[in-house]
């Protein structure tokens, strides 16, 4: 048990602070500590999360990745124009055309990281731009409000009306959202193709003596990103019941946050999907609180960065560090380099 | 050794790079269960060697390579791994957020049946190779936590999983104190005898005498010879890798009538040195020796105003100095090469010229701005002063060797007109050729009247390039040694006692 809570340092931290966050907002309001509030968390998280395990892959492979919000947006139209064509189409058509069109944007970063060498960070900044450009150009920034029904109905596996008259909920986000956390979770921990991820993100030119295919783990890590990126837009239509093309605009931040906040590591190697999950549920119950609370929506990011940054200070920052006999060692090295 | 033919057996390898040719038709040979040393300067084709030899280079047509016996047409790295050749390299090629049962059993987890992973397959992988190795060791316990010699136990365990039968290890001690490189050793022995043949890449002659059955020295990427171990002498597999005889002599002497430039009275540091005292001359070449840990480098930073002393005073021509930073004692003077060239004493990325005057721009302002014809001009002086071999000032100073480095890094504290030079281990890294035109230098500085302090774990550095010899052990002077009263064994073994 000892052992269990030393190597998931990040994640013991995280279910910490979020019980205490829990009990702190049940004082605060009677109407956040119910299993239908819980529910509702966990429907407005579901896109987030599916987000954020791509992100973690390639995150994990010593990547980055600014563009996969927007992406989503892309595959969001082209899909939705892609199944007015073939005639409105079905969930699995739907399925396959958006995970297809995600995991080719996710190529597209996948060929500029890899062949031409250029630093993900500014790749997928530039990438970004390009489908965001090419998106408003051709939308003019129009939005696309009749979806098909079969599209835009709710879908839900579980429904049950509590005492007080609320509703519980398990919508079809969710269980995708689940999907996806089952299969990056059993794509980095369980396969080969995982442990080489890791690898390759931890010590690029080990894993390159190690003959790891280096071309292959780019094209794996941001394509599982598009993937995860093409679901998580067809979901976000799904649950919006429209395509708006700056509907993700900036998310790509706040899934980033909550990836890092989750303890993947930004310099590679290191993170996981419960990390992940419990970094966007933070964020997600610090917001669903405060708005139940009544408190103005635009102090909203200034908490939740408030929060971030606690956590995130308490999770990788041990505590030694903080004492003054460290600070001092740590405050001699940067005076040698000077 | 019944086996009539060697484990490996190369001949006739030529490699070329842009037409640069990096092996010259180089042969080698390694017999099974044999401890073999490669021997040569930086550059002179060692690591080429090994790459050919795993498959990451392909050798000109013409080449003959036989692995027990079987000649193999096309090398691959896959290959050289199931014929169980392994490396370990210098720089370990280990994963750090891993555990040590990861990275040991990497090889299984990246080979694992229908693409998955065999985690328990994993951990019974190392375990069994610690325990081949005789170490005990927490095999969940991350990577990252472990010290560097704990490091390169994990390297070599990984090396074993793979049923290795010849085993490369690029400089494995280059980073290790002494009683840990006494401990690798012991490893090798135990490799040996398990019949796995060990080449061994290493600068420390010392110890590739010690452990060696034989040893091929390879110069300018052309073979110089193979030759048993017994009965050679560090000087002459010196002479063999430089092709150059360095006649090295006592250059003590005495500077009582000199005046005292810095004189130190019982300084201090709780934890890291106690009652130091000494004095130290005009053109006097004070060196301090000791085992990793013995304080030295503390106390240089302490005369350099990086760590201020608990107790005790530093006096500069007489006058007592309190330094707040670095920055005062640069302005009265003293000047510190650092131990850690790559990371700290240089910036790698940056131009030659601007490192050389990073530590003495204030030198070179022209109406509050950097003068580019000041700079040109600092700079063209002390390459040439230096004898620093570059392309052109504005090449990235990576692109030069360690020697070369290694002068840009003195001449940046030259640059600054010190009274006091301290060189903190100023040879790591650095080629046995290129040490000995270093220590020219250090001598000549000397000569000119500069004061230095000259740091090293390397005993016979400081015996034949130090006027004085102070031998510290955990914080305190030990004892003074006067080279031309007092031999090397007798230094040597003071120091490792």
């Amino acid at each position: 048990m000892r052992r269990l809570v030393l190597d998931h340092t990040t994640e013991t931290t995280l279910i910490a602070v979020t019980v205490l966050l829990c009990i702190g907002l049940s004082f605060g309001t009677d109407r956040f500590l119910t299993v239908a509030n819980a529910f509702d968390v966990l429907n407005i998280s579901a896109v987030n999360i599916i987000f954020a395990v791509g992100l973690l892959v390639v995150l994990i492979s010593g990547g980055i990745d600014i563009s996969f919000a927007v992406a989503a947006s892309v595959v969001q139209y082209v899909t939705v124009l892609a199944l007015g064509a073939l005639g409105g189409g079905n969930w699995a058509e739907g399925f396959l055309i958006a995970g297809v069109v995600g995991t080719g944007l996710g190529a597209i970063n996948a060929f500029l990281v890899y062949r031409l060498q250029i630093i993900s960070i500014v790749a997928t900044i530039s990438t970004f731009n390009i489908f965001f450009g090419l998106l408003m150009f051709f939308t003019k920034g129009v939005s696309i409000y009749n979806l098909p029904d079969w599209l835009s109905n709710r879908v839900v596996f579980y429904e049950h009306e509590m005492a007080d008259g609320s509703w519980v909920e398990l919508t079809l986000p969710v269980v995708v959202m689940i999907l996806c956390c089952v299969a990056t979770s059993f794509m980095i921990s369980r396969t080969t193709t995982g442990r080489k991820l890791y690898a390759f993100g931890d010590n690029p030119e080990g894993a390159r003596r190690f003959g790891i295919n280096i071309g292959a783990m780019q094209y794996i890590s941001f394509g599982w990103l598009g993937l995860m990126a093409g679901i998580a837009g067809l979901m976000q239509a799904h649950y919006a019941q429209e395509v708006v093309p700056n509907a993700l605009y900036g998310r790509e931040l706040d899934v980033l946050a909550a990836t890092v906040l989750g303890g993947a590591r930004l310099g590679g190697g290191k993170g996981s999907v419960l990390g992940c999950v419990l970094g966007v549920l933070l964020v997600s119950i610090t917001q669903n609180g405060l708005n139940l609370m009544g408190v103005s929506p635009f102090a909203f990011k200034m908490i939740v960065g408030a929060i971030i940054l606690t956590a995130i200070t308490l999770s990788s920052a041990r505590l030694d560090k903080l004492l003054p006999e460290a600070l001092k060692s740590s405050s001699r090295k940067g005076s040698q380099r000077s | 050794m019944t086996v009539s033919h060697p484990l490996l057996s190369l001949k006739n390898i030529k490699v070329t790079f842009g037409g640069v040719r990096a092996l010259k038709g180089v042969s080698f040979e390694v017999n099974p269960g044999e401890v073999h040393c490669l021997a040569g300067e930086n550059g002179c084709g060692k690591s080429t060697l090994i790459k050919v030899i795993t498959g990451v280079y392909t050798p000109e047509d013409g080449a003959e390579f036989l692995f027990d016996g079987k000649p193999i047409a096309a090398m691959t790295p896959t290959l050289a791994q199931s014929l169980g050749i392994q490396v370990i390299w210098q720089d370990l090629a280990l994963f750090g957020e891993m555990s040590v049962a990861e990275n040991i059993g990497f090889q299984l987890a990246v080979k694992g049946k229908y693409g998955l992973i065999d985690k328990s397959a994993i951990d019974a992988a190392a375990k069994k190779a610690l325990a081949r190795l005789g170490i005990e060791l927490d095999i969940h316990m991350p990577l990252k936590e472990l010290a560097i010699a704990q490091r390169q136990i994990v390297a070599i365990a990984r090396a074993l999983v793979g049923e290795a039968r010849l085993v490369f290890m690029d400089e494995p001690t280059a980073s290790l104190t002494q009683s840990e490189t006494d401990y690798l050793i012991e490893i090798v022995r135990n490799l040996q005898a398990s019949g796995v043949a060990v080449v061994f890449v290493s600068h420390r002659l010392a110890e590739v005498l010690e452990i060696s059955d034989r040893i091929t020295v390879l110069r300018d990427g052309a073979l110089v010879g193979v030759y048993p171990v017994e009965g050679m002498t560090q000087s002459r597999v010196t002479e063999l890798m430089t092709g150059r005889n360095f006649d090295s002599a006592v250059i003590a002497a005495d500077h009582d009538d000199a005046p005292v430039v810095l004189s130190v009275k019982n300084l201090t540091r709780h934890g890291e040195f106690s009652n130091v005292s000494f004095d130290l001359r005009r053109g006097e070449t004070l060196g301090i020796t000791g085992l990793l840990g013995a304080g030295r480098t503390e106390l240089a930073l302490t005369l350099f105003g990086m760590r201020q002393p608990h107790s005790g005073e530093i006096l500069l021509a007489g006058e007592k100095v309190r330094f707040g930073s670095n920055r005062d004692a640069i302005r009265a003077g003293v000047a510190y090469l650092s131990e850690d060239r790559l990371s700290l004493g240089l910036n790698q990325p940056q131009s030659i010229a601007d490192n050389l005057v990073m530590a003495s721009l204030d030198r070179i302002l022209s109406g509050g701005l950097i003068s580019s014809s000041r700079k040109a001009n600092v700079v063209a002086h002390w390459i040439s002063e230096l004898g620093v071999k570059i392309g052109t000032p504005d090449d990235p100073i990576r692109t030069l060797s360690g020697g070369n480095q290694q002068r840009v890094a003195i001449a940046k504290w030259l640059a600054i007109g010190p009274r006091i030079l301290i060189l903190d281990a100023p040879t790591v890294g650095v080629d046995v050729g290129a040490r000995a035109g270093i220590f020219d230098i250090v001598r000549k500085l000397a000569a000119e009247g500069l004061s230095i302090i000259l740091i090293s774990d390397e005993p016979p550095e400081v015996y034949f390039n130090a006027d004085r010899v102070i031998h510290m052990v955990e914080g305190r002077f030990q004892a003074v040694y006067d080279p031309r009263q007092t031999s090397l064994t007798e230094l040597e073994s003071a120091v490792y006692a």
